[in-house]
């Protein structure tokens, strides 16, 4: 009688105290940060975790995906002379095109931003059409100008008596090729957020260091690259990301050829895994991409991250 | 020997919009000369013209008697502290005050000395390894101060230095700038709107207004011998009260008569001065400091001013007290221990030594 008396009242407190945990769990501030990410996390766990995620199991299987292979596939591509050849070729496009890239951009976004503000709009859109136009259809147009027979790039070297290149048809010319036409679309992407990044100097530092004595080189070295330099590292990987695993300008121009020799990681990836039909190889070419580029950006984010705490 | 001419300098903007209209000024070695005046005065437009940040329209500079009109910035051998403090955040305090050293060349050990002398003289040795963002605005300041003065340059130049400070720390950097100069004694050449800290720095204060200087002077010059309306109104905090009034009598005795009838007797040494005047409209201007509670005073020329408060400031040091004649707004500076309510009326002692009488037509003080 007296635990029944006891044990009574305590039922309804077990109750009303799991409620109010739940209440106070489900207006934590961190629960409800939790649940309006939601959206973003499924995105970001169906497009890129997942596929990721499938990639790598593909990587694993043998060619008819209906047993596991462990790391076959890698150990093949290791011992093949093509495969390091692409990633010779990749390393070597990526680097010189995203230097390329980096230096035009930076000399157009600082002749831009000595133009005064009303041509600056006219040429800035002008020198953004590249990089807005489709680049499979603007690589067509390059095809053209590199075409062996039509070639008006020939066309202008032959009127200063300079004899025709292969551009498409010799290694090395083919590369160039390549690389230019990646250059010449990648490069207003640099010009505009270095322009940005321009802007935002203060002027009054400028002038600080012209009545420091610094000359116009020594205000570029000792004022304008620091102050740029979280752009341009953010920029440099962003572009050596996108330039590592561009695609579509080597399959319009070069389809890889001549002799595999200008293929990159994404386009012999779908050479090996689509064209070829070895979807497991085509998985683990592409997955070769994948340490490169996390080394280069726990680098380049750490310092970002340095120079943040410091300056900001 | 660092004396800084302007000759007839102009500075002219696209648009024919002239900043500067062709003003000339002598500023003496180790002077401190401070350029006030309103916002769009030109004074700083004059201050970045003598840095070599602002071409020049027309006119000459010359510096330590060398004419630098085409000369760069860095060649002028001048030093300058922004408003904002422009310091480099990418660099440390040490690498900030040493950067135009490290630029022009110096032995290490004589920068390491120049940074260290500086940083005593600023009390901002414990800062020399951190970086700007880490200072408060103070230190920033006394930083910007720091790159000055290891430069040891022929002229310090300061633009607006102590505007993004708050009102407790402008105070003490006011008498911290005025202490470094004391110290270093170097030529220099400051822009405020302030005329508080035109006041309390200068050895001589330019006050310009539209592009002009409207007058030259040290301090206590320009506050008890104004030359025109602009410059008695500008200068002295609260500012001078201006009325319109009538001067009438004859040369022996002179009364200032006001709109509401008051009759303000004119000191007798100065009546010839304003006889000339006599039934012409004038300003006539008294300061607030001048126009306060009756109390007994050995000085002859007062006279007293009937008025009804309106507004009433207790301050605590003094009391604000603010009426209305005629339209215009008249101040006066009251002892706080003076009884004194909104709508009593009460007699002010007006002190008419201190009085200045402008002719409207040339708003000259005459």
């Amino acid at each position: 009688m007296a635990d029944g008396t006891i044990a009574a009242p305590r039922a309804p407190d077990f109750a009303g105290q799991r409620a109010n945990s739940l209440q106070r769990f489900s207006r934590r501030r961190s629960t409800i940060a939790f649940l309006m990410t939601l959206p973003l996390l499924a995105v970001v766990v169906g497009l890129i975790a997942y596929p990721a995620a499938y990639g790598i199991y593909l990587s694993l299987l043998n060619r008819r995906m209906t047993e596991f292979a462990g790391l076959l596939n890698y150990e093949i591509l290791f011992d093949s002379d093509t495969f390091w050849n692409v990633a010779w070729q990749s390393c070597i496009f990526a680097i010189t095109a995203v230097l390329a890239k980096a230096l035009i951009g930076f000399w157009l976004a600082h002749m831009l931003h000595d133009i005064p503000a009303k041509g600056q709009r006219k040429w800035r859109g002008m020198l953004l059409i590249p990089w807005v136009i489709p680049p499979a259809l603007s690589t067509l147009g390059w095809w053209w100008m590199f075409d062996p027979t039509y070639s008006s790039i020939n066309y202008v070297l032959s009127i200063f008596a300079i004899p025709a290149v292969s551009w498409l048809g010799e290694p090395n010319w083919a590369r160039t090729a390549v690389i230019i036409v990646n250059v010449w679309y990648g490069a207003p992407f640099f010009m505009i957020m270095y322009l940005a990044a321009l802007k935002s100097v203060p002027e009054q530092l400028y002038e600080a260091a012209a009545i420091d004595g610094a000359s116009s080189w020594q205000r570029l070295r000792f004022v304008t690259l620091p102050m740029m330099a979280n752009i341009i590292s953010i920029t440099v990987l962003f572009s050596l990301i996108v330039t590592f695993a561009n695609y579509d300008i080597v399959r319009v121009l070069t389809n890889g050829g001549p002799r595999d020799l200008t293929h990159v990681f994404a386009s012999y990836a779908f050479q090996v895994g689509i064209l070829s039909g070895n979807i497991p190889r085509g998985a683990a070419v592409s997955l070769f991409m994948l340490p490169l580029l996390a080394i280069c950006a726990f680098f380049v984010l750490r310092g970002v991250t340095r120079r943040n705490k410091e300056q900001m | 020997m660092a004396q800084v001419s302007l000759r007839k300098l102009v500075k002219a903007y696209e648009g024919g919009v002239q900043a500067v209209k062709g003003i000339d000024l002598e500023i003496a070695d180790h002077e401190f000369v401070v350029l006030v005046g309103p916002s769009g005065c030109g004074k700083s437009t004059t201050l970045r013209m003598i840095a070599g940040l602002e071409e020049i329209t027309s006119g000459d500079i010359a510096i330590g008697g060398t004419l630098v009109n085409d000369i760069p910035p860095r060649d002028r051998d001048i030093a300058m502290v922004f408003q904002n403090y422009a310091l480099y955040p990418h660099m440390s305090v040490f690498d900030n005050m040493a950067f135009g050293l490290t630029l022009r060349k110096f032995p290490k050990a004589e920068i390491k000395r120049r940074v260290d002398e500086a940083a005593r003289i600023l009390d901002i040795g414990m800062l020399l390894d951190r970086k700007p963002k880490a200072l408060s605005g103070g230190q920033r300041q006394r930083v910007a101060m720091g790159r000055a003065i290891v430069r040891d340059p022929k002229v310090f130049l300061f633009d607006e230095p102590l505007s993004n400070l708050d009102a407790k720390l402008r105070v003490q950097m006011r008498t911290e700038i005025k202490k470094v100069h004391q110290t270093v004694k170097t030529t220099t050449v400051y822009v405020t709107h302030d005329q508080i800290e035109a006041m309390t720095l200068a050895d001589r204060v330019v006050v310009m207004n539209h592009g002009v200087i409207e007058q030259v002077g040290a301090p206590q010059e320009l506050y008890h011998h104004p030359a025109t309306r602009f410059v008695a109104g500008f200068i002295g905090s609260p500012a001078m009260n201006f009325s319109p009034a009538r001067l009438e009598g004859d040369a022996h005795a002179l009364r200032v008569v006001l709109p509401n009838g008051t009759a303000l007797p004119v000191p007798s040494h100065r009546a010839a001065r304003y006889a000339p005047f006599v039934g012409r409209p004038i300003l006539v201007g008294l300061r607030p400091e001048h126009l306060t509670d009756k109390k007994p005073t050995d000085k002859r020329n007062i006279a007293d001013f009937p008025a009804i408060p309106e507004v009433i400031e207790p301050m605590g040091m003094e009391t604000l007290v603010h009426f209305w004649m005629d339209g215009h707004e008249i101040s006066a500076r009251l002892d706080p221990t003076c009884p004194v309510s909104v709508g009593v009326p009460i007699v002010l002692a007006a002190d008419m030594d201190q009085m200045h009488i402008i002719d409207p037509a040339t708003d000259k003080v005459l």
